[in-house]
């Protein structure tokens, strides 16, 4: 199938503006997507046509919210392959997801000795949850490296994969430098040693395949604000018998079944895991950007994003004294680099100037800056809407920068 | 004393009001930041970095009789030509001076957008440590 790139960019009402004089140039796309005008029209529709509150309310308003709710839900369930919509679990973001697992899976489940492995391609919200329940519990964390390409080691992994291993907490793709982590491959591995497995699929969703079935995955979390849906909402999917077995998170409304002063017996899934009212506009919303994307085709959307990778890829390697960091062979389109002797962020300020938002700085990714050696870099992240023209418009504004700054 | 605050401020606006685009201008404090001699290693503690911005920017202060003298360095270099403005405007004043110090020209010659509140744009930030500083100098 073949993308008509230019009728494509007509759904994104966002990108048809001029910053600071020039056309805006969009490679942010791995901090937050943009949004098809049926995303937009679907909340706007939501709050002018069905605005209720779900679940408990008996009259139409509510009746309709609930089913478009509830219809997200189902959305999302055939979006991963899951098995059952009961196991979508609905939270605020990825950082949501890997908090609840943190704090209920965590908490029934780590003790002191055991290990959870994270890798050294971690960012902050997959990284600090676990050391915040590591420390209340004793747990110790062990760190799976990374090469020089940005790949992880897994001779490594195996070698720190044993009994006392009670979870691996990785990310399908590195936000910072784009690599694709072998996630099958991992996830059989930990479960040959018994752990389980949660993937931080933030930077994946909107580019690759995701079967939590056939791929076995325990937890899977992620945003829908990275998938072209609203900010505020996430998913956290889990395996049945682990979301049975684990205590609610938060307490309030919606979670529970029966309350009385001497004690509460808790709702069923996915609703033990949902206190109080959500977040039901962007939900709703949601279901209209999983339905774009499917309409598109994620392949055909994933092909068109890794032409413009290697494309950007080529022209970048042009510039003498660009290094570019990360340089896996699997890849998604991001592409993460320094410039000798000048500051990554003294470029992201320039480049603003010609109308062209990339990001600057470490990426929420501190310990990988640190392996590097680097205090941040530059990184452009690609969407399928985005061009080879806006790629050699920001190649010229790059080489401008450089030499406005040497 | 040279010149006030005040009399820096428009100074500042008169050479920034000879450029006619925004290359132009940032050219300029690329080069201001160039110019601004490099703070001393011993300097560069980790006390005297100031928080919240992308790039490590590193502010000393230090009274020379009445006066605030302020020495600065940034990993950026357009970072370090705002700061060499601020430092051009503030330093050298008294700590009252400085504290009621209305940094209008920051506005005026097009930079306002690096007041914004993002971790990236830590110009607040560096205006702020230096009122502190002052108000620190006042109470001793």
């Amino acid at each position: 199938m073949t993308l008509d790139i230019q009728k494509i960019r007509a759904d994104f009402p966002v990108l048809d503006q001029q910053v600071n004089g020039s056309p805006l140039i969009y490679f942010d796309n791995a901090a937050t997507t943009q949004k098809p005008k049926s995303v937009i029209d679907a909340l706007s529709h939501y709050y002018a046509s069905d605005n209720a509150n779900i679940h408990r309310g008996i009259h139409a308003l509510a009746e309709r919210a609930t089913t478009a709710f509830e219809l997200t839900r189902t959305k999302i369930k055939e979006f991963i392959n899951a098995p059952s919509s009961d196991q979508i679990i609905l939270t605020a973001g990825t950082t949501g997801s890997i908090n609840l697992v943190a704090q209920t899976f965590g908490r029934a489940n780590f003790s002191t000795g055991d290990k959870i492995l994270i890798s050294n391609l971690e960012h902050h919200s997959n990284i600090v949850p676990w050391q915040m329940i590591a420390e209340e519990k004793g747990a110790i964390i062990e760190v799976i490296p990374v090469d020089e390409r940005g790949v992880l080691d897994l001779e490594a992994y195996r070698n720190l994969l044993d009994a006392s291993v009670k979870l691996v907490a990785v990310n399908h793709v590195s936000n910072a430098i784009g690599t694709i982590n072998p996630i099958a491959e991992m996830i059989q591995l930990a479960h040959a040693h018994g752990a389980k497995v949660l993937i931080d699929g933030a930077q994946s969703i909107a580019h690759l395949d995701i079967d939590v079935q056939a791929l076995d995955i325990d937890f899977f979390a992620f945003s829908a604000h990275k998938l072209f849906g609203p900010t505020g909402v996430g998913v956290l999917y889990g395996k049945r018998e682990l979301l049975e077995s684990m205590p609610p998170y938060q307490g309030g409304g919606e979670m529970i079944k029966e309350v009385s002063f001497e004690g509460t017996t808790y709702n069923e899934l996915p609703y033990k895991f949902e206190a109080g009212t959500p977040n039901i506009a962007d939900v709703i919303a949601l279901s209209a950007a999983i339905d774009y994307v499917n309409a598109l085709s994620k392949e055909a959307l994933f092909t068109q994003e890794l032409a413009l990778l290697a494309y950007a890829t080529e022209q970048l390697s042009t510039i003498p004294g660009l290094r570019i960091i990360g340089t896996a062979p699997d890849k998604i389109a991001v592409i993460s680099f320094v410039m000798d002797g000048i500051h990554p962020q003294d470029l992201g300020v320039l480049l603003d100037k010609f109308g062209i938002a990339i990001r600057t700085g470490h990426h929420c990714v501190q310990p990988l800056m640190k392996r590097f050696g680097l205090p941040g870099t530059c990184r452009a992240s690609f969407a399928f809407y985005n061009t080879f023209e806006e790629i050699d418009l920001f190649v010229k504004a790059l080489r401008r920068s450089i030499n406005m700054l040497q | 004393m040279a010149q006030s605050i005040q009399e820096t401020q428009e100074e500042l606006i008169v050479e920034f009001g000879l450029f006619d685009d925004w290359a132009d201008k940032y050219e300029y404090l690329i080069d201001l930041g160039k110019k601004l001699p490099s703070l001393s290693e011993d300097l560069k503690t980790e006390e005297n970095v100031i928080k919240g911005c992308q790039s490590r920017v590193w502010l000393h202060a230090e009274k020379q009789g009445d006066q605030i003298v302020f020495e600065a360095d940034s990993e950026a270099v357009i970072v370090k030509g705002l700061i060499s403005m601020l430092i051009r405007v503030l330093s050298h004043h008294s700590a009252e001076e400085i504290m009621k110090a209305d940094l209008y020209f920051i506005d005026q010659i097009g930079m306002s957008q690096h007041l914004a509140q993002t971790r990236s744009n830590g110009l607040l930030s560096m205006v702020k440590q230096m009122k502190n500083y002052a108000l620190a100098f006042s109470a001793k």
